[in-house]
């Protein structure tokens, strides 16, 4: 291992660390009203609220599902047509950005906040 | 001529196996793209040994052969994603000569899972997926030291066997 290895370990892991920061600082304070949004292929299908339970079956193409679950303010995959069932093992999620992808279905759930995204700040 | 037919049919038959036993080894962390990249081990081997398109050609068969076998097909597309990127930067790393074997497969791991990221966030046309790019820069740079430690020795070895 060359020095130069060392250096750039450390930079990669010194970003990596900076952007997980900057990520949880970003979706922390924002969890109250956070919403599981079903996306099929790029285009928004439903929204549900994280704080009321439910089990929803997504249709995806080809007689594909993705069962969406949502319990305790937390929305999970639980049970997939796919083959690798990636998004089925994948943990609950319910930060701010954080989204669970079935990619052979081209289902993705993404935590939003409630409604469109607002403004800011504003200037007059 | 001959003697390479049969080191490169050894090392794609090699890289391949690596694949199968990644596949039957799942890394369940609880978010998508963390592996071991052990297949990498024979890219980059080759990479150093045997030029870059042999390189190429090499990670082009597997991926293909991987994803046509045991691998899921319609995945491919983020494995040449993954791939493609990963080997330009390597290639680029090598010739820069600034780092050692191992510093080029760490690059070799991190771009890998972001070229992943990136195919999988266009075929979704969802760039929140990319919340997951420090996990996986982590991964990657776990992976690939690993990874790259062993195809240090690795080269050094078989750079020798070469020259006899």
């Amino acid at each position: 291992m060359k020095k130069n290895d060392v250096i750039l370990i450390v930079v990669i892991l010194a970003l990596a660390l900076a952007s997980f920061g900057g990520i949880y600082l970003y979706s922390a304070g924002n969890t109250e009203d956070g919403e599981a949004v079903v996306y099929l292929d790029g285009v928004e299908q439903g929204r549900y609220p994280l704080s009321q339970e439910l089990s929803l079956e997504i249709p995806a193409e080809n007689g594909n599902y993705n069962l969406l679950e949502i319990k305790d303010g937390k929305a999970d995959i639980t049970e997939a047509s796919c083959p690798d069932k990636i998004c089925v093992n994948h943990r609950p999620v319910k930060h701010l950005g954080e989204s669970l992808v079935c990619l052979p279905n081209r289902v993705v759930v993404e935590i939003e906040n409630s409604g469109e995204a607002e403004l800011d700040a504003a200037t007059r | 001529m001959a003697k390479k037919a049969a080191y490169m049919g050894m090392l794609t038959a090699l890289a391949f196996v690596f694949s199968y036993i990644e596949f039957l080894i799942p890394v369940n962390v609880g978010i998508p793209g963390v592996k071991l990249g052990l297949a990498n081990l024979v890219t980059i081997v080759a990479l150093y040994i045997m030029g870059i398109r042999e390189a190429c050609t090499l990670s082009l068969i597997r991926i293909l052969l991987t994803g046509l076998t045991f691998g899921n097909p319609a995945g491919m597309i983020y494995s040449f994603a993954g791939g493609a990127l990963s080997l330009l930067v390597m290639t680029g790393a090598r010739k820069l000569k600034l780092f050692s074997v191992t510093g080029v497969s760490v690059l070799g791991g991190v771009f890998h899972n972001l070229g992943q990221i990136l195919a999988a966030a266009a075929v979704v046309e969802n760039a929140r997926l990319l919340y997951y790019l420090p996990a996986l820069v982590l991964s990657g740079t776990i992976a690939g030291a690993l990874i790259g430690l062993l195809a240090a020795v690795l080269v050094r070895r078989l750079e020798k066997l070469n020259r006899e």
